[in-house]
């Protein structure tokens, strides 16, 4: 293990730990490693990734970002950090560099860092070991390491699953994607317990019954229910600007990714929400309203 | 796979015009149930035309009202068939061997027993909740029923 004492001290120097044992305060500080995945692409993962990172960076807590797409870089871009990537995931494991030199930190947060992926690489450049390998070196130093899982089910999602002990399984209200986050989880370690975050609802074509519920979604998948984002122009917006909606503290998206931060640490306690429709959204809602449709 | 489910509670449900949240939420169990028991919807259908085949030589059940269905439970899956009985056959079977020694004991898979025996003794007209006409026998849903693993 290539462990730097000072950076050790520097990470937990606001957190002390209460009652730590003198004898292991290494083992104690190790940080929590969680593989965000779905089976099918396109479903969010990445937004996913980027804005669940900012949203505990913004509670405090030492995150880093990992893009375990290899070959596939994009989280950069989620980010807007694409212009500062000098070295990637792969130059690390290969010794290339120190993990320091491909740490990039994102400047809207104290505690907010990225190891983008190799983009002119393949994925099997790497090994289920390598990772394991790396994932250990940064639990040493962030509490908590998101690991942005290639979409599939091959050697990319085995690599991005084995250095986590925890899986967020993000998935959208449609039949493909239920189908593969169902595959995704019986793929998962038997003793992991994921947890869900239903992405892209629209609660007006739920209402009207032309979109699968969380209810029908978590009826096929039974996971907790981490929480639901809406399906709002504003992330493509935000993604379009390299602006996570995490960061903005006047944001719905933002509020609705810094709630799944705090139920990831535990301050939220309560069941997650599944968002309603906001009033007066739009003409044709207001519309149905006056002619008596339900509520 | 259609013609298998096309009884199932879930689906009556939608009876009329149909949402296509509704489409999906069926579309959704299908496919999982057949991802889950691993067998092609062929097979599944398969598997119904041979369960209610097998019933069939021992009770006179009426196969149009017969449902077949999977449910999901915790972690594993379970098989639930409801087969209305019409009777108990006369010319019941001794034994199944001797079925096996005459070349009788399977039906063709896609070709289930209901139309030889349904001319032979026209039905009345089925009520539509599936209850049984009177004087009939129904099997309690779950009377055939069985677990199996997924």
């Amino acid at each position: 293990m290539n462990v730097e004492g000072t950076d050790l001290m520097h990470a937990f120097e606001e957190a002390p730990l209460e009652g730590a044992s003198v004898e292991a305060p290494a083992a104690l500080a190790l940080g929590r490693a969680i593989v965000i995945t779905s089976g099918k692409g396109g479903v969010g993962k990445t937004t996913t990734t980027a804005n669940v990172g900012a949203a505990l960076a913004a509670l405090g807590k030492r995150v880093v970002l990992v893009d375990a797409d290899i070959g596939l870089r994009n989280l950069d871009i989620v980010l807007g950090l694409e212009n500062r990537v000098r070295y990637h995931l792969l130059d690390v494991i290969e010794g290339n560099v120190e993990l320091d030199e491909a740490l990039i930190r994102d400047k809207r947060s104290a505690n907010l860092y990225l190891l983008a992926a190799a983009q002119a690489r393949e994925k099997e450049d790497v090994d289920v070991d390598e990772m394991q390998r790396l994932m250990e070196q940064l639990r040493e130093r962030f509490e908590y390491v998101l690991i942005d899982c290639p979409a599939g089910i091959e050697l990319g999602f085995r690599n991005a699953v084995a250095g986590a002990q925890h899986a967020i399984i993000v998935c959208t209200p449609e039949v493909s994607a239920v189908r593969d986050a169902d595959r995704v989880v019986g793929l998962l370690p038997n003793d992991w317990s994921p947890e869900l975050i239903v992405n892209r609802l629209r609660p007006a074509l739920v209402r009207k019954g032309k979109m699968l519920s969380v209810d029908d979604v978590n009826a096929i998948l039974r996971l907790p229910l981490l929480g639901v984002i809406p399906d709002e122009p504003a992330v493509i917006v935000a993604t379009n600007k390299g602006e996570p909606p995490a960061f903005d503290p006047n944001s719905r998206l933002g509020a609705a990714y810094r709630a799944i931060a705090a139920r990831i640490t535990g301050e939220e306690t309560a069941p997650a929400e599944v968002p309603t429709e906001r009033e007066g959204d739009g003409f044709f809602s207001k519309l149905g309203a006056l002619f008596g449709g339900r509520s | 796979m259609f013609e298998f489910f096309k009884n199932t509670e879930l689906f009556k449900t939608f009876f009329g015009r149909e949402s296509s949240g509704a489409t999906a939420r069926e579309r959704l169990r299908l496919v999982l149930l057949s991802d889950h028991l691993a067998l092609a919807p062929d097979v599944i259908d398969a598997l119904k035309a041979e369960l209610l085949e097998v019933i069939a030589r021992y009770v006179d059940i009426d196969p149009e009202m017969a449902e077949v269905t999977f449910e999901q439970r915790e972690r594993e899956l379970a098989m639930l068939a409801s087969v209305p009985i019409k009777s108990v056959r006369k010319d019941r079977p001794s034994a199944p061997a001797q079925r096996t020694a005459n070349g009788r004991a399977h039906a063709p898979l896609n070709q289930p027993p209901r139309r030889r025996r349904r001319r032979r003794r026209p039905s009345p007209a089925a009520p539509p909740n599936g209850a049984p006409s009177d004087g009939t026998l129904l099997a309690p849903p779950g009377t055939f029923e069985n677990s199996a693993q997924a």
